[in-house]
């Protein structure tokens, strides 16, 4: 019942939102959204107050026969690698609602709704046991994130949002009959469950792994079919970067521990260096186009990517050796510290930017002395980008890290370590250019301190930076039972 | 009398279409809703005969009547209260166009109705000369209908261009028969599957052929798919509208009943014409449907691939695979209806709907249209959660089940090129700043009638089982 509500109270929200008319009534608009999404946050809240963290099995399960003929289920469930995403992506869709509450001029009724019904696929996709029911809201929210970016989004948004979708979609067909070659497999089921238990040969388990691989990296997005995100992000307003970045990007992340590694265990082992050359090359190389960014938008996104570069290896990290439950639970770490950091960074930059109407660093300067509390908080928020230990976004890149050198992967570790000096490297770099200095120019000038209601939104990031930052323990003792369970899972040959 | 009764439906709108024919012509020029009336009531009433098992037609119960020329069985049923509604929408839609056109006349109504008659006589066709009865009773009412508007150079132009065309196929597919009828020297259906067992396999070959040619053409697929563009963008938008629904669904009885009843043991020799055809009208009609510019033949090229995808279940055959390709069909024709109706509604009144560019900013000018047409483009598309969705992935399922996975793989990637174009529909009306043109919205009652078409789309989407049960019944025997 928690999870149903937590899909379907965000999108009888929007409901409600739509029906408030156009551009008349805005400001009633705005509050059942935000009603809309706190009551959405609220009913996650027992997700974690009755989570039982010493079992590794689906909690919360519903599950009730959708179409019989494929013995469909809408079955939902969270363990402990799921059930924190539910509650960050409510939690991140109450900060989108506020970003967007006077900034939205242009249909703010069709604005929330899009983004509250965005909420619940994306809480459904997390929820999902049965594999089709995943898809089916895998697939659906790309409806709104298309027409996001495309209304509300920048000057090239056109290109950006058609990009995002065929990339996106091109990498969930192939998923699709991947899919549907294991109901086949399975003797027609698609709950995830059995798909876990399904023998498979080499030659399936490789094509499988291309499918599913494909599908997850675009979405990560790994490097090299990373490029449709500086697009999207640069073009999205800022609500739609929030969660793009926040949320949309772990949904591959997810994929990966909730397909890839247990359906085909023996070729994730066997194609293992590979996915951690490409992570590392996200890392790395992604990190050094971060550097020379002009556009402070472009900036984050490729920060982004190279963050979550660090997750794919922490998920591939696992061969054998002690190291690799760390790995995944320092992956799943920088997942939930990304979410608010890379929210938190878009938020800021959308402060500046309904200011200023500008993304260029060069158009900024000085901003320190005009908005001296916003410039407080977006040191914190850059500090945690750089992985400032203190913050959340030290706790997942130094686990990852350390899990590597356990794992006896010395040069991967070194490289790995080399990025932690690189986003301090761009992050502050940027900062400096932005904050500090003489006041650039008569815009920044002109520039007002936070409104309340920024400065309280920019806060509750905040809180879960520091908060996760100096105790982490809430995000990782629900983890362990699952983490285990699914690498004693991994290490059972399929062949 | 067994016999009348089990052909009452189609005698009744027989009888219909005629006193409707000849009433039309008491009816005055200003008056002629009347006649239109008149004729979403015949369709109606039609509807009701088939489903009111009047005679003991149930879904399930098969019998047959004049020495085997006639059956009414599950899937008869379920495609002839398909294409009598179909029809009847299109129907409803097409007033206000026709109007405004000088197209309103009795003959539109007429035509329309003796069309239908013909698909339904397809839909319980058990003989290969009951089918071709139909289908050419069909085809002649179509090409009336595309000349309707026969003061219009391009209009006649089409109608030609599908007569001459539909002529030689028609031509093809007796051709095609005659050589099965040699072979088995059988002309019903169920005689010809049993006798194709016998040895003379040269012959059936060549005979699967032409009728795979006569029936692709029916289908509009490639290589025999040159008159869709041509005839969609040419005819009047609600001829269009009529032509791109219900006649799909006649296209998939005539193909399921000479293919899946008739040459079922043929059905590997089959499954290789019809995988490259399907493959190839999948891949095609996406890739060109991209160049686009007008939108009634973007949409034409979108049908020529969903029709490949239609045949892709005749590729996999037996029961899940004809399942498939008959939810498939219902689907395109719900979606179809949906698409082609806002055109023609939005046409009825204001300016004329032909270029996508026409769409410009829909959103800021209806938001409400404009999120019906999001549905069929993204049904079209196959993006949950519309029926278009699960359409596509029954006939996926059907085929890997059947063992051509690459085929599968092939028809999605094909989808996704789909995709690109179905967003361009999407884009131009909500990204897009609108145009100075004014936009009159259709009547209340239209509203309401293409809203439910459109959230059947959704509401089919979330909750396909009861029409997937239905369709999977529909073949029990």
């Amino acid at each position: 019942m928690l999870l149903s509500l937590s899909i379907w109270v965000p999108i009888v929200g929007a409901l409600a939102v739509m029906t408030t008319g156009r551009d008349k009534n805005s400001n009633l608009t705005r509050w059942i959204a935000l009603i809309a999404a706190v009551a959405g946050f609220l009913v996650t809240i027992p997700l974690y107050t009755g989570f039982n963290p010493s079992s590794a099995a689906l909690q919360f399960v519903e599950n009730v026969p959708w179409i019989e003929r494929y013995k469909i289920g809408y079955y939902l469930g969270v363990d402990g690698i799921s059930m924190w995403f539910v509650l960050l992506n409510s939690f991140t869709t109450i900060l989108v609602v506020i970003a967007g509450w006077v900034v939205i001029e242009k249909q703010p009724a069709q604005y929330f709704a899009a983004f509250l019904i965005m909420s619940g696929l994306i809480n459904g996709a997390f929820a999902a046991a049965d594999a089709m029911l995943f898809y089916v809201f895998f697939e659906a929210m790309l409806i709104p994130m298309y027409l996001i970016i495309g209304i509300w989004g920048g000057p090239n948004r056109l290109y950006a949002a058609i990009k995002f979708f065929l990339y996106t979609l091109l990498g969930s067909l192939l998923m699709l009959v991947a899919l549907i070659y294991l109901y086949k497999a399975t003797g027609g089921s698609f709950t995830i469950a059995d798909f876990h238990k399904v023998p498979l040969a080499k030659t399936p388990q490789i094509l499988l792994f291309v499918a599913f691989f494909l599908a997850f990296a675009v979405k990560v997005p790994m490097w090299p079919v990373h490029t449709w995100l500086p697009d999207a992000h640069v073009e999205a307003p800022t609500g739609g970067s929030v969660i793009l970045a926040a949320i949309t990007l772990k949904l591959g992340a997810y994929g990966f521990l909730r397909f890839i590694l247990p359906i085909v265990p023996d070729a994730s082992i066997l194609l293992a260096p590979f996915v951690v050359t490409i992570s590392l090359i996200a890392i790395v190389y992604i990190g050094f186009v971060a550097l020379i960014q002009t556009d402070m938008k472009k900036l984050v996104a490729y920060s982004s990517i190279s963050h979550m570069g660090f997750v794919t290896l922490g998920f591939f990290l696992f061969v054998g050796g002690q190291g690799s439950a760390l790995g995944i639970e320092g992956g799943l770490m920088q997942m939930i510290s990304h979410g608010f950091v890379s929210a938190a960074m878009f938020l800021c930059i959308g402060v500046m930017y309904d200011r200023v109407h500008s993304r260029n660093i060069a158009d900024y300067g000085g901003v320190a002395n005009v908005m001296p509390k916003f410039a407080a908080l977006m040191m914190l928020f850059g500090m945690a980008n750089a992985g400032l230990p203190g913050t959340s976004g030290f706790i997942g890149e130094f686990t990852v890290t350390l899990a590597a050198v356990k794992q006896g992967m010395f040069w991967t570790a070194a490289c790995a370590g080399l990025a932690l000096i690189l986003g301090a490297a761009y992050t502050l770099w940027m900062y400096k250019r932005v904050i500090f200095g003489d006041i650039g120019n008569d815009h920044v000038a002109e520039m007002k301190d936070l409104s309340p209601r920024e400065f309280w939104m920019l806060m509750l990031v905040a809180a879960c930076v520091l908060g996760m930052g100096l105790y982490p323990a809430p995000f990782t003792e629900v983890m362990h039972k699952s983490v285990d369970a699914l690498l004693l899972h991994v290490s059972h040959s399929k062949l | 009398m067994k016999d009348i009764l089990l052909v009452l439906p189609e005698i009744v709108l027989l009888c219909l279409a005629g006193l409707i024919l000849i009433a039309d012509l008491f009816v005055r020029p200003g008056q002629k809703w009347f006649t239109y009336a008149c004729g979403i009531g015949a369709l109606l009433w039609t509807a009701l005969y088939v489903f009111v098992p009047f005679t003991p037609v149930g879904v399930v119960a098969t019998q047959s009547a004049f020495s085997g020329l006639f059956v009414a069985d599950g899937i008869a049923t379920v495609l002839k209260i398909a294409m009598l509604l179909a029809a009847a929408i299109a129907l409803a839609y097409s007033w206000t166009y026709l109007k405004k056109h000088g197209l309103d006349n009795g003959e539109y109504v007429a035509l329309t109705l003796f069309g239908t008659l013909g698909m339904m006589v397809i839909a319980s066709a058990a003989s290969m000369l009951t089918a071709y009865l139909g289908l050419e009773l069909l085809s002649l009412s179509m090409y009336a209908l595309v000349a309707l508007k026969r003061d219009d150079r391009i209009a006649t132009e089409a109608a030609m261009k599908y007569f001459v065309l539909g002529a030689l196929a028609s031509g093809l597919l007796l051709f095609g028969m005659s050589i099965i009828y040699g072979a088995t020297g059988s002309i019903s259906l169920d005689g010809i599957a049993k006798a194709i067992a016998a040895p003379n396999k040269m012959a059936i070959a060549l005979g699967l052929i032409f009728i795979a040619a006569g029936v692709a053409f029916k289908l509009g697929v490639v290589p025999f798919h040159m008159w869709v563009p041509d005839v969609y963008t040419g005819a009047p938008t609600a001829v269009t509208l009529f032509l791109g629904t219900a006649p799909k669904i006649a296209a998939f009885a005539l193909a399921y009943r000479l293919f899946g009843n008739a040459l079922v043991p043929a059905h590997a020799d089959a499954s290789l014409i019809l995988a490259v055809i399907a493959t190839l009208s999948v891949v095609l009609g996406n890739l060109i449907a991209v160049a686009q510019t007008n939108i009634k033949r973007m949409l034409a090229y979108s049908a020529i691939a969903n029709m490949g995808f239609l045949l892709l279940g005749f590729v996999a055959g037996g029961k899940d695979g004809y399942a498939a390709a008959l939810f498939y069909a219902l689907a395109y024709a719900i979606t179809g209806l949906v698409s082609f109706g806002i055109l023609v509604l939005l046409s009825g009144r204001g300016i004329e709907f032909d270029n996508i560019e026409d769409l410009k900013g829909l959103n800021s000018r209806s938001p409400w249209f404009a999120f019906l047409m999001l549905l069929a483009m993204f049904s079209l598309a196959g993006i949950p959660p519309t029926v278009g969705f699960w359409a596509k992935l029954s006939v996926i399922e059907a085929i890997v089940n059947a063992g051509y996975t690459w085929i599968a793989v092939i028809a999605v990637m094909a989808s996704l090129i789909g995709a690109f174009y179905y967003l361009r529909v999407v884009r131009a009306m909500y990204f897009s700043e609108p145009t100075d043109a004014d936009v009159a919205l259709p009547g209340a009652a239209a509203t309401t009638l293409v809203s439910l078409n459109a959230l059947a789309i959704l509401a089919l989407g979330a909750f396909p089982s009861a029409i997937m049960a239905l369709c999977a019944r529909a073949l029990q025997n």
